[in-house]
């Protein structure tokens, strides 16, 4: 039997593809209908070519187990989620104008403190912030931009509406993972795009590119540009090679690279090749051991001062998570209007500190509604999903956040979108979020649409790929005339 | 480019030849065995020991039959010269070099090596071995032609090429080993094996020649029957043959020359032409080849440590 968009219920939440069941959007009419017209046996030959597609692809992604490391193929849904072009021209604004504002928050923190004084930010928070990197005070990165590629998570809300839940301004990943979803797509369903205009998004390394080069220092017109990995065994060595290939630059780990006198250099066969550019993917305290984390030996010794000295480019910026802390978050609509004299045009969920007395006493006493985050975690870790714990787990993390208010903030469960997955044969809603991926260099760049993540675990709203998350291409489509 | 992926690329190109020669070593050497009388002592045992893996051999066996030894060298995780291992391997070193491979090739590797994880178990009967050597010598050439046609010749293909070459040229020195066993020399525990084996001598070089597909190419060249002695001078010093010696040799000299610094590698390789070109393949045969053999792996192995200390581990 062909799918019956009749028979697709998902119930109380926002739906992405359809407005009521058996009614799919306006923009989503042509790919319902097409779905529609394929027999059971050809969504399965589909189904079967991307798991193929995605095995010969070797997109993969590392899963940290107790029995060591597995590379897992990458959990792909095939139905793609579509937002129309015309709500994504002002989304893609919002997260322009949130980005802006967070890298002059960031120059700002490290540099004159001016919205300290003004009273706008407590300027305890950043005192206390475990991401704020005192090495980096004074410092004036070029274009004076600090978190060049930015991760935004997106949720909507049951009536639709795009929210910020949190910024990624450290080592966000995924957008190969985008970019192979959109790759994988089209090998499965080439005909759906002969009618649609899908906005394209395979340009993003050439931006990707040219950010990192407006990153060089003076006077260096061809910089060398390379990607700094963890190495083999991190989750994300997919994406490290996938980006180095794509843009054409060396792929290197900190035993690669070497720096004398405040110059960064390679360990070519030719002998040492200076550096210009690098696109770090490890995190702060692993940059370099003379400055961070002593025992690192994925960083490079003298990295940073070579950064201080203005001789090589970091993306993103060393300190730049500062502004990266689910404190922070709550202050960044005021943080917009203070320094671009604009409201946010996306707004954040509704967020209660721990910090204040008040909100933390409303938090704990509401902990079975609110979901419970800690400031400087990523990838879903550390955080306590009230209306599902248990009265004990409520409890023991009740005493953590007593222990230390400043790491944590509360959010009202967001009741998440829904869209369709193919499930043996039948669709089925699941929760899903969206990251778009931002550049800021000498230009900005938003890409179109992002990394649809999908909780394949019926009901649940856990989108992470270290936590049983898939994916979705994610198309932006011109609306018809 | 990286000294690392230099050194990646390097063992990715070793590993394909490897691969592929163990492929072919395999699938030849059971053509040869039906060739041959059933009472001969020739056994399994000869793949071992030209893949010079006894020592993990014994640790998991202590018998050669057919089913153990081509388990063995086909799916053994245990063994590290297996082309399980081997596939796995060039996969390894192809996934890590994949920002300088074409995206093609990666594909390529690593559908062969989930195509062989998912059916090496199965083929340990006779006929869904030879289909399984079939595909593994199919996709090592149309690799190597993907590589020769879709990337950029660059240093990054050069040190792929010195790696296939000095994999190749190791290789063909133990094939050359293989079919000197029909020349025993006259111990009297095994001059009767040696008398027994004489009739079968040209079998064992046609086969040796065919393993390395190279049997058209020496029939043509050498206008005469196979012979032991034609057929070691051509395999050790034909430099139109591609997998002879001679012929790896000056082709190193070609790709190391593209590449700074390459005196003190192009040095080693002249060492090893000159164990070559200056021996008397006539004396050889009387005398065996067993020191021969190895001085000259001995002598492929110092072009390895020269390409280590010149590129990819500079002291």
């Amino acid at each position: 039997m062909p799918l019956d968009w009749k028979s697709y219920q998902p119930g109380k939440f926002y739906d992405e593809l359809i407005s009521s069941p058996g009614y799919p959007r306006k923009v989503c009419r042509g790919l319902a209908a097409y779905l529609a017209s394929l027999s059971d046996e050809e969504l399965q030959q589909r189904q079967e070519s991307v798991k193929h597609a995605i095995k010969t692809m070797g997109i993969s992604f590392t899963v940290y187990s107790e029995a060591g490391n597995i590379d897992r193929e990458w959990p792909f849904d095939i139905i793609p989620r579509i937002i129309p072009s015309k709500e994504w021209a002002t989304t893609s604004k919002g997260l322009e104008q949130r980005l802006h504002a967070l890298n002059c928050f960031i120059h700002d923190v490290y540099n004159e403190g001016k919205i300290f004084k003004d009273k706008v930010v407590p300027r305890e928070l950043i005192d206390d912030s475990g991401n704020y990197r005192k090495q980096c005070e004074g410092m004036k990165p070029r274009h004076k931009v600090w978190a060049h590629i930015c991760g935004t998570d997106l949720v909507r809300d049951d009536k639709g509406r795009f929210m910020v839940l949190e910024d990624n301004l450290r080592v966000p990943s995924g957008v190969s993972y985008m970019l192979e979803n959109r790759t994988v797509t089209k090998r499965v369903f080439p005909e759906i795009f002969e009618n649609s205009i899908i906005r394209p998004i395979g340009e993003y390394p050439d931006y990707l590119f040219d950010m990192l080069s407006s990153l060089s220092p003076a006077g260096r017109d061809k910089p060398e540009i390379a990607l700094l990995t963890p190495g083999i065994f991190n989750s994300a060595y997919f994406e490290h090679s996938f980006l180095a290939q794509q843009m054409g630059v060396e792929l290197v780990q900190g035993s690669d690279l070497i720096v004398e006198d405040d110059i960064v250099y390679m360990k070519t066969i030719n002998g040492l090749a200076r550096l210009d550019v690098i696109y770090r993917r490890i995190d702060d305290e692993f940059l370099d051991p003379r400055v961070f984390n002593p025992d690192s030996v994925l960083g490079v010794a003298g990295l940073m001062n070579a950064w201080l000295k203005g001789n090589v480019g970091l993306a993103n910026a060393p300190g730049a998570g500062v502004a990266d802390d689910k404190v922070i978050y709550t202050y960044v609509p005021q943080i917009i209007k203070y320094y671009l004299g604009e409201d946010a045009i996306l707004p954040n969920v509704p967020s209660f500190l721990c910090v204040d007395k008040k909100q933390c006493q409303h938090v704990l006493e509401n902990l079975d509604k609110l979901v419970v985050k800690p400031a400087n975690e990523s990838g879903g870790y550390g955080m306590l999903m009230g209306p599902k714990a248990s009265k004990k787990e409520r409890e023991e993390f009740a005493a953590k956040i007593r222990a230390n208010p400043r790491n944590y903030m509360a959010q009202p469960l967001i009741s998440l979108s829904t869209a369709p997955i193919l499930n043996n044969g039948k669709v089925e809603p699941r929760h899903v979020d969206l990251r778009p991926f931002i550049l800021q260099g000498k230009k900005t760049y938003v890409t179109p649409g992002g990394l649809t993540r999908v909780a394949m675990v019926k009901g649940s709203y856990i989108v992470n790929s270290s936590q049983g998350g898939g994916s979705k291409d994610t198309w932006i489509l011109e609306e018809d005339n | 480019m990286l000294s690392s992926v230099a050194e990646r690329v390097y063992w990715l190109g070793r590993y394909l030849e490897r691969v592929e020669n163990t492929a072919r070593l395999m699938s030849v050497y059971s053509a040869m065995l039906f060739d041959l009388p059933s009472g001969t002592h020739i056994g399994w045992g000869i793949l071992i020991d030209t893949t010079g893996c006894n020592e993990e051999y014994e640790k998991l066996h202590s018998t050669m039959d057919e089913k153990e030894v081509v388990k063995f060298l086909l799916s053994e995780r245990k063994n590290t010269a297996s082309i399980m291992s081997s596939v796995s391997m060039m996969r390894e070193n192809a996934r890590t070099t994949r920002e300088v491979i074409p995206a093609e090739a990666w594909e390529l590797i690593n559908n062969l090596y989930h195509h062989l994880k998912d059916n090496v178990g199965r083929s340990t009967g006779r006929r869904a071995r030879q289909q399984i050597l079939e595909v593994v010598v199919g996709d090592c050439q149309r690799l190597t032609g993907m590589l020769a046609s879709c990337m950029s010749h660059n240093t990054a293909y050069s040190f792929i090429e010195i790696g296939r070459k000095l994999e190749r040229a190791d290789m063909t020195s133990r094939m050359v080993d293989v079919g000197s066993i029909t020349l025993l020399p006259d111990f009297s525990s095994e001059s009767k094996q040696r008398l027994f084996l004489e009739p079968y001598e040209n079998v064992v070089w046609m086969n040796v020649l065919r393993c390395l597909g190279g049997y058209q190419a020496y029939r043509q060249k050498i206008h005469n029957n196979v012979r032991a002695e034609d057929v070691v001078r051509f395999l050790l010093q034909d430099y139109e043959f591609p997998r002879a010696i001679g012929y790896c040799l000056c082709s190193l000299d070609t790709d190391l020359q593209t590449l700074p610094n390459h005196d003190d590698v192009l040095h080693a390789v002249s060492r090893v032409r000159k164990i070559t070109n200056s021996v008397s393949v006539r004396n050889l045969l009387q005398r065996g080849l067993l020191d021969f053999i190895d001085e000259l792996q001995i002598s492929i192995a110092d072009i390895h440590e020269e390409l280590q200390h010149t590129w990819f581990r500079p002291v």
